[in-house]
């Protein structure tokens, strides 16, 4: 199965190229790009990417495992990610990662097998003022307790 | 206490540009467009204004090294990746004032005569990313970004560029290279960014808050803003205190205010009414110091004097009953999944801390690991082409030599005598 970014996509990536002086630059946006388009990163994906910026597969797949954010397999419609780092785990972030585990009866970097919800655990996300946090989908949600994580969670459809 | 940054954080209206305006926002700007950019810079001098993204580089000295012949088109990059554990201050500034940070850009750049700048943001940062590109679209559509602001014949255009989720891609030639679309695997020095930088170009690399702070120089002067501060270090801070205290948060406070006075101060003590047990200064990487070190003016050469470092200005706070094995190798996991791999004491070293340190935690701990861990922290130090390593040796070295005991009960009971919780 091939992959070609949408129209708006499309648009999106033409409108990259004209913010840097090198091709090469865009492969982090088109990454994001694509996966905003797929859920996640797939190969053909990558094959894709790496024509349209005219590099080879290898060099795109190198990047895209070297960060963290890109995911190469599916995750679920919901992405749910606790941030286990210092100033979270001082304020409790250990207890609730099992809290979401047991609820959701997976552990960190499983999906729930109706395909709603990925676990993971993160390193800090930058919000250690307001911890324990974490990210589901694009959104921080923060001050977390296991009753306001329940909340959200249960809120999401 | 006068604020440089925060003034008007509170307010909502201030995102935008029209509210921005009404404070008097862009005006350091038609200020600065009457300057020569060697007065701008001469005024960032004067304000000792330090970098505050962790290494406390003076920025108009940084800015001094870019090269004098103008035939090799230079930019700058903003640094707005805040991955150190315990920092947060950046995101404030670029959710609640995100005209500010644009503003201090196109005062920069017309000051470095550079005509492209492209804001590196981390990219779990979706949300900042988007109030910033609203911002900067709106910026474009009155003119203050684009060709010919405000009719002064400077042209400009600003870029907001996601990461993806690498720590290490704070660093600068890191970062770098994560620009131009490359893992962000840190780049040997010299040539130095401002010579040889983003896609080959002489290069400015600073931090949020460092460039937020340029236009409230160019209104008021550089004296003025060096005055808010201490003797080597201008103005405010933004200082993120999280961890055990009763009011975590950002605080915009005069450079080397004292620590002690932010924690009991600032962020309201510590929770539930116990004892401090420790503090991490200035971002997870700088040395732990113990409840009884912190009466200690929260600047560079203070912080240096007693062995750590106020860095990105991220003050952890760890209260009593916390194992600080655990909280260690909290730290350790951390560092040994963002070492980039490129250089082999950080790549190995950062690993090894992870596995001793977790083994001890785990009730698994031998006679001589402690000497190892001090061991390995010496040959990780300065060896390694970017200080990632150190940042992983320092709070390694300095919680084995203030909390040693610690350690050793571990190793003798076989078991943590905190339950291995940290609550």
């Amino acid at each position: 199965m091939s992959f070609e970014f949408s129209d708006a996509g499309r648009r999106e990536f033409d409108r990259l190229l004209t913010r840097y002086p090198d091709r090469m630059a865009v492969v982090l946006p088109a990454l994001h790009l694509a996966q905003r388009e797929l859920g996640y990163v797939s190969d053909e994906a990558i094959v894709h990417i790496a024509e349209r910026v005219g590099t080879s597969p290898a060099y795109v797949e190198g990047v895209a495992t070297f960060y963290t954010m890109y995911n190469r397999k599916p995750v679920g419609k919901y992405h749910v990610q606790i941030c286990r780092n210092i100033s979270c785990s001082l304020l409790g972030a250990e207890h609730l990662i099992e809290h979401v585990s047991k609820k959701l009866g997976v552990a960190p970097g499983e999906t729930t097998p109706d395909g709603k919800f990925t676990l993971s655990k993160v390193e800090c996300l930058g919000s250690c003022g307001t911890a324990p946090v974490m990210m589901v989908n694009d959104d921080y949600h923060e001050n977390l307790t296991a009753g306001s994580i329940d909340r959200i969670l249960d809120g999401l459809k | 206490m006068e604020t440089v940054l925060t003034t008007h954080f509170a307010d909502d209206r201030y995102r935008g540009l029209s509210g921005y305006r009404r404070t008097g926002g862009y005006d350091a700007l038609k200020k600065a467009f009457a300057m020569t950019p060697e007065a701008i810079i001469d005024e960032v001098k004067k304000a000792n204004l330090r970098g505050r993204g962790g290494a406390g580089f003076p920025a108009g000295v940084k800015w001094g090294f870019l090269p004098k012949d103008l035939s090799r088109p230079r930019v700058l990059v903003i640094n707005a990746d805040e991955g150190e554990p315990g920092t947060f201050k950046d995101r404030v500034i670029m959710s609640r004032g995100p005209h500010l940070l644009i503003e201090g850009i196109v005062i920069s750049c017309f000051a470095l005569r550079a005509h492209a700048c492209w804001i590196y943001i981390r990219g779990e940062f979706v949300r900042e990313a988007r109030i910033l590109d609203e911002a900067i679209a709106e910026a474009y559509g009155a003119g203050l970004l684009g060709k010919d602001i405000l009719g002064s014949g400077f042209d400009l255009d600003v870029t907001v560029h996601r990461g993806a989720g690498a720590y290490i891609c704070g660093e600068e030639t890191s970062l770098i290279n994560s620009l131009e679309g490359k893992r962000g695997w840190p780049r040997l020095k010299p040539p130095f960014p401002a010579s040889v930088g983003a896609f080959g170009l002489p290069t400015i690399v600073n931090n949020v808050e460092t460039i937020a702070d340029v236009p409230w120089i160019v209104t008021h002067g550089g004296e003025r803003f060096a005055a808010l501060g201490c003797e080597k270090n201008g103005g405010t801070r933004l200082i993120g205190v999280s961890g055990a205290v009763n009011r975590p948060g950002v605080y915009e406070l005069p450079a080397g205010i004292n620590l002690k006075e932010i924690i009991y101060t600032y962020a309201g003590g510590i929770r539930d009414g116990k004892a401090l047990k420790a503090v991490i200064p200035g971002g997870s990487s700088t040395p732990v110091l113990r409840a009884n070190e912190i009466d200690v003016a929260y600047d560079i050469e203070s912080m240096a004097k007693i062995g750590t470092m106020a860095g990105s200005g991220g003050v952890i706070v760890i209260a009593e009953g916390t194992c600080m094995v655990r909280a260690l190798s909290v730290l350790m996991n951390f560092y040994a999944h963002e070492s980039c791999g490129q250089c082999t004491p950080c790549r190995e070293g950062t690993g090894w801390l992870k596995k001793i340190v977790g083994r001890i935690e785990a009730g698994k701990g031998r006679v001589g690991d402690v000497e190892l861990i001090l061991d390995l922290c010496d040959n990780m130090m300065g060896r390694t082409i970017c200080p990632l390593s150190d940042a992983a040796a320092m709070p390694a070295q300095s919680f084995v030599w203030k909390f040693r005991e610690e350690f050793d009960r571990h190793i003798a009971e076989q078991k943590c005598p905190y339950g291995n919780r940290f609550l």
